[in-house]
């Protein structure tokens, strides 16, 4: 963890979403570190565990947290979003490896991600499918015929990790949380900078349903 | 080919459903519409053939999530549904993850234009066209459905299939190239799909090469130049959705040879706001016989 703050300088600068990719750095380092079964030699092992980054905005901490696993070199961070850099302001899953899916525009991971577990399912697969979005993304309709989908279906090998910095601009009154329990996902709110909170919620099994797992953190600073 | 009383659409489903049986990389995902056509399919492969409701942009994000672990999945719904409301997912869910599916539409432009503006999409091919990586597929008879599909269902591409209740009297083959189905020295006139035989009847007396596509993207080019070059370098283009939509691809194909082109289709600059019968509309875009036949006597005069 201690390296990711020098990995993540190589690549910080004026870069606008700075603060949003801080609010998903101790979830990440959690998932990678302690969670997830992925790593730089399993990248194409159709039994490997599954993180798709939807809110693809501010991927920073996204590339250090690769970085510092192994994934690719540190020092391509140094040119990032340059013209012949694999790593881009959004993330493209073609050009680096390990990354699930390419991202940017809001409200396309969970729906992709209920693709995944079903596809996972149909293979009679047991590998985990985590989908990480922001409070702001779930305005996006997309995610509520996502979200009734993957109760309805119970797809228990789904998590969501909903990074709420309070950035939604009508709020999300009564909490984040309600809004998935009502299609009856497994819920659970912990503060997004405890790693123990993070790593029993996210490890946290739940039979029969998916999970969200909504991490607070402080409020984005604009 | 032998003729079929079978419906496009028939087609399709008993396409699929066989090959559901065969390969367990296929998925069928729907959003309502045609899923009962599934029932006894699901009943099978519950886990592979998959009922959305009426979800439209999970509809092609799940197909996305399905192709992200290996499988392919064919998507369909009725032409709007499919391919405009779920635009962006089509874009980035697909596309931009490098993935490949199946998309087969039901309703053409306006196959039914009694239910209106909302259940026509005669712009869906212009939008598909705008997306690197689609072949497009444009059958103008029931029996050349099963070849395309199963040609798709055996890859791992990008392919739309657009199917019509409107057809042609007889199939015609599915290899990717222009079939000459009449040839003549004044014109060549290029029939895209269900509007063969309206320009087979609209040229009847006049002495061109007629063209028959059931392919437009990739465009045969090759098979354009061959026939211009044994005919004259008039081209109709008769399309049924919107005009003009491969009016650059014909442009590609004929960049180093002087040719006049007139494109026919639907109509872009206007929104016709009426019902009735699809043979109503027709006329209205000058893709009726008199609209082609005069459309046709102006390229050649």
């Amino acid at each position: 963890m201690q390296d990711l703050a020098g990995l993540f300088e190589r690549a910080t600068g004026d870069e606008k979403h700075e603060w949003a990719a801080a609010s998903t750095l101790d979830v990440l380092w959690v998932l990678y570190d302690r969670v997830l079964n992925i790593r730089p030699d399993n990248v194409d092992d159709p039994d490997r565990d599954r993180f798709l980054l939807s809110k693809g905005h501010g991927p920073m901490a996204y590339y250090a947290v690769l970085a510092a696993k192994g994934f690719f070199a540190p020092e391509t961070l140094d040119d990032w979003a340059t013209f012949g850099s694999p790593l881009g302001r959004h993330p493209d899953r073609v050009l680096v490896p390990g990354v699930e899916i390419s991202s940017g525009s809001l409200g396309h991971g969970l729906g992709l991600g209920v693709g995944t577990a079903l596809g996972l399912r149909a293979q009679g697969r047991t590998a985990r499918t985590v989908v990480l979005v922001g409070d702001g993304e779930l305005d996006e309709g997309s995610n509520q015929e996502a979200i009734a989908l993957a109760g309805r279906f119970g797809l228990d090998r789904l998590t969501v990790v909903a990074i709420d910095n309070d950035s939604a601009s009508h709020g999300w009154p009564g909490g984040i949380a309600r809004r998935f329990a009502v299609e009856d996902w497994a819920t659970e709110t912990v503060d997004g900078r405890d790693h123990d909170a993070l790593h029993r919620a996210l490890a946290a099994e739940h039979p029969g349903r998916p999970a969200v797992v909504v991490a607070t953190v402080e409020k984005k600073e604009l | 080919m032998t003729s079929t009383v079978k419906l496009m659409r028939t087609v399709f489903a008993d396409t699929v459903i066989d090959a559901l049986d065969l390969d367990p990389r296929l998925a069928v995902v729907t959003a309502d519409i045609s899923a009962t056509a599934f029932d006894e399919a699901r009943a099978r492969h519950p886990d592979r053939v998959i009922n959305l409701g009426i979800r439209e942009q999970a509809m092609i994000s799940v197909a996305g999530g399905l192709a992200l672990t290996g499988m392919l999945p064919v998507v369909h719904s009725y032409t709007p549904f499919l391919v405009e409301r779920p635009f962006e997912q089509i874009k980035l869910d697909l596309g931009h993850q490098d993935v490949g599916a199946v998309l087969v539409s039901i309703g053409g432009s306006y196959d039914e234009p009694a239910v209106g503006r909302t259940h026509q999409s005669p712009a869906d091919v212009a939008l598909l066209d705008a997306l690197p990586g689609w072949t497009i597929h444009v059958p103008g008879h029931p029996d050349e459905v099963e070849p395309l599909l199963r040609d798709a269902l055996a890859g791992e591409g990008r392919v739309y299939l657009r199917l019509s209740a409107r057809e042609n009297e007889a199939a015609y083959p599915a290899g990717g190239t222009f079939t000459a189905v009449r040839t003549g020295r004044d014109a060549v006139v290029l029939a895209v799909g269900p509007t063969l035989d309206q320009v087979l009847d609209a040229t009847s007396t006049l002495d061109v090469t007629v063209l028959y596509a059931n392919t437009v993207r990739p465009f045969d080019h090759a098979g354009l130049r061959a026939a211009v070059a044994a005919s004259s370098p008039n081209v109709v283009l008769v399309e049924p959705y919107l005009a003009g939509t491969s009016a650059h691809e014909v442009a590609d194909a004929l960049a180093d040879v002087p040719h006049r082109l007139r494109s026919l289709g639907v109509r872009r600059d206007m929104e016709v706001r009426a019902y009735g019968t699809a043979a109503e509309h027709d006329a209205v875009h000058g893709l009726d016989a008199a609209g082609i036949a005069a459309a046709v006597r102006q390229a050649i005069s």
